[in-house]
């Protein structure tokens, strides 16, 4: 329970990259002149780009991508320089393969803004050259990037696993534990005793929170030590926080407990739920991008909210008052998600 | 008639449109073995579960040392002991440690615990044991670990719902033998079994019938009640011999059937001696006093009849056979094949 979770955060931390670099590219220069060698350079050496193959027509070009060679082909029309020495405007055509539109989206802007570059190049070198100084840009961007400057993806990945890694093993292991205990009788030799139902629940939750912890514990500390992950927030309020959503995942498990007969279906019924909740939760794919209907789905989950609100709070270092629409979200969740599974227990399993 | 420790009044549990627990009426003494006797499926788990408190009845009253089963639960539970079908131990955790946890929940400490401890791990044969986790335990030692737990607290009543199944015949003779010890000392025992042998060790035995009561007495008076003489017959040609009684050949019989090899047949006590019979010339026919099992075959064929004639099976508010009403002879005529 402690040791799997880890390995997967392993594995998440270090495949999953969205920044998308080294895109396979084929160039077919008619050019071939320095203008247009400078340009691929240029491309090269922005690191989106590997140049795989040398095309020496559009047939081969096009047979590139369609096997799946090269997701990029970088055309350039044999009047390509004469044109820029010239002053007129000239065309580059860059043919994407969008079938994996994650990658051709980098495509796209790399190709772009090094398209926008080499005219600005080109443009204030010439007015130069007429004797009028003009500053490089009309307009320049200051792009600061805060908190991920590098872009790491396993920064943004931890939070979002660890939320992820509890959901399933919290929910699915209290869920089956309990339909377990009523396979065995012993969940019926529980209840001929004189405890309360309350104290019955109370008792099955304690190890699963310890658990929990554990849990989140592993997970940070292997974003901090193997992933440079920093933690500028509170780490008590963090640990905190936790607790909140450890409890939500584990009432929805002891709600899932009394919807099932056996522990095969408990373990169906949670995976079942699970799957939209990490998809919609904002664990990847960004929720600004998903349509409204889709978007309110993921904030039924309890998991949205812990994934925010941990990023939040490692990533960016925020405080109570930046998380608390999460932790109000959660305390919600809690209050209906656990007096309902409460009421269900005692109904499916106490007279 | 001692104390009345156990008492239900139209006891009933509807599922649905099934009603597992037909109107049960029955009173159990202090101290004295109480056995339900019945097919699987004919309610017996689940009337037991009710009077633990595991299940709450549709309808009917249940009286457990006096308080009532729906209100007072809790107050009930410290004084009873339950073992159920399923012999909950976890299978998981050791002999001691399942110990420890039952003693735990019953409010066990310090020394008394400890004393109940050996006393249980003694009775169980266990001792030297404890480390063993219970899944490598067999059938017998579990059984009696299982009892072990349910009377750590020396509880008053003891609901036992099938303790002997899957275990050896001289394991459940053990078993017996503590039952009756706990007897002996004052503990009200409720067993539910579907082994007809068994009840001959109850002080009174209810039999169950399709969720209904459809007798409710001590065994010898049971025995006694059929009214008409049971014959044993040792012969070779058995299915022949039975089809031929079946087809009328010897007269109108109540009922006859199949007892291991042999052939038992009943007949009333109008009808009379029938070891003249020329049928069973080749045999060797003698009378027998009926075994449980043949009461309880009696009673349930009566049954079955009640529905023939177009009474239901189940209870209908009658909760026991008013035997004066029962006419053996001609009603049962028509019913030599015999039905099930």
């Amino acid at each position: 329970m402690i040791i799997l979770p880890i390995v997967q955060l392993l594995i998440f931390g270090f495949a999953i990259n969205i920044d998308i670099k080294h895109i396979p590219l084929a160039v077919f220069d008619q050019s071939r002149t320095q203008e247009s060698r400078e340009m691929i350079r240029g491309f090269v050496s922005s690191n989106y780009f590997d140049i795989k193959t040398y095309a020496n027509s559009m047939q081969e070009v096009n047979h590139a991508i369609a096997s799946d060679h090269v997701k990029v082909g970088l055309i350039f029309p044999t009047d390509y320089a004469k044109k820029i020495r010239g002053g007129q405007q000239t065309e580059i055509q860059v043919i994407i393969d969008a079938t994996d539109n994650l990658s051709a989206v980098s495509a796209m802007s790399a190709a772009q803004t090094l398209g926008l570059l080499k005219s600005q190049e080109v443009l204030t070198g010439r007015v130069r050259r007429l004797g009028i100084s003009i500053p490089p840009s009309a307009v320049d961007m200051r792009i600061r990037s805060w908190y991920n400057t590098d872009y790491i993806t396993s920064w943004y990945i931890v939070p979002g696993v660890m939320g992820l890694l509890l959901t399933t093993t919290l929910t699915t292991m209290m869920a089956m534990a309990i339909v377990r205990e009523s396979e065995q009788g012993t969940l019926e030799q529980l209840l001929v005793t004189p405890m309360h139902a309350w104290e019955l629940l109370f008792s099955k939750i304690v190890p699963y929170i310890v658990i929990g912890y554990l849990q989140v514990w592993g997970s940070i500390f292997i974003g901090v030590q193997i992933f440079d992950m920093p933690f500028l927030g509170s780490r008590l309020l963090f640990y905190s926080l936790t607790l909140y959503y450890v409890i939500a995942c584990l009432s929805f498990g002891i709600m899932i407990s009394t919807m099932s007969e056996n522990q095969m279906q408990a373990l169906q019924l949670s995976i079942f739920i699970l799957m939209p909740s990490v998809m919609l939760s904002g664990f990847v794919f960004p929720m600004e991008a998903m349509p409204k209907g889709f978007r309110y789905l993921g904030y039924c989950f309890p998991v949205t909210y812990y994934i925010k609100l941990s990023r939040q709070i490692i990533l960016k270092g925020g405080d109570i008052s930046y998380v608390w629409k999460d932790v109000a979200a959660l305390c919600g969740y809690i209050a209906i998600m656990f007096t309902s599974s409460l009421a269900m227990f005692k109904k499916r399993f106490v007279p | 008639m001692g104390n009345i420790v156990v008492e239900t009044k139209e006891l009933t549990k509807q599922f649905g449109s099934f009603t597992a627990v037909d109107h049960i009426s029955m009173q159990i003494e202090e101290g004295s073995v109480y056995g339900f006797l019945g097919p699987n499926g004919s309610g017996k788990s689940t009337t037991i579960r009710m009077l633990c408190g595991l299940l709450a009845p549709s309808s009917g009253v249940g009286l457990v040392l006096g308080k009532n089963l729906a209100s007072e639960g809790r107050a009930i539970k410290q004084n009873v002991g339950y073992m159920s079908q399923k012999f909950s131990l976890y299978p998981d955790m050791t002999v001691m440690e399942n110990l420890n946890l039952y003693s735990g929940l019953y409010g066990l400490k310090g020394k008394q615990k400890k004393e109940r401890i050996d006393q249980m791990l003694a009775l169980a044969d266990l001792e030297g044991r404890e480390d063993e986790l219970t899944k490598v335990l067999s059938g017998g030692w579990r059984q009696r670990l299982a009892l072990g737990c349910a009377i750590l607290h020396n509880p008053k009543i003891l609901f036992l719902d099938e303790p002997t199944s899957g275990v050896d015949p001289k394991a459940r003779r053990l078993f017996w033998d503590i039952i009756y010890d706990l007897s002996a000392g004052g503990t009200t025992i409720m067993v539910t079994t579907h082994f007809m042998d068994e009840a001959e060790h109850c002080d009174k035995v209810a039999f169950i019938y399709f969720g209904a009561l459809i007798a409710d007495d001590a065994p010898p008076k049971l025995k006694t009640s059929i009214p008409g003489r049971l014959y044993e017959i040792e012969t070779k040609n058995g299915m022949e011999m039975l089809a031929r009684i079946q087809s009328g050949e010897i007269g109108p019989v109540l009922d006859a059937y199949f007892h291991g090899e042999r052939l038992r047949v009943l007949v009333s006590n109008e009808r009379g001696d029938i070891t003249g019979e020329p049928l069973f010339a080749e045999s060797k026919i003698t009378q027998i006093i009926p075994a449980m099992e043949d009461v309880f075959s009696y009673f349930v064929k009566n049954e079955s009849g009640k529905e023939m004639k177009g009474g239901r099976i189940s209870g209908s508010g009658q909760s026991t056979i008013k035997l004066e009403n029962l006419d053996g002879g001609k009603k049962t005529t028509g019913q030599t094949a015999t039905k099930e």
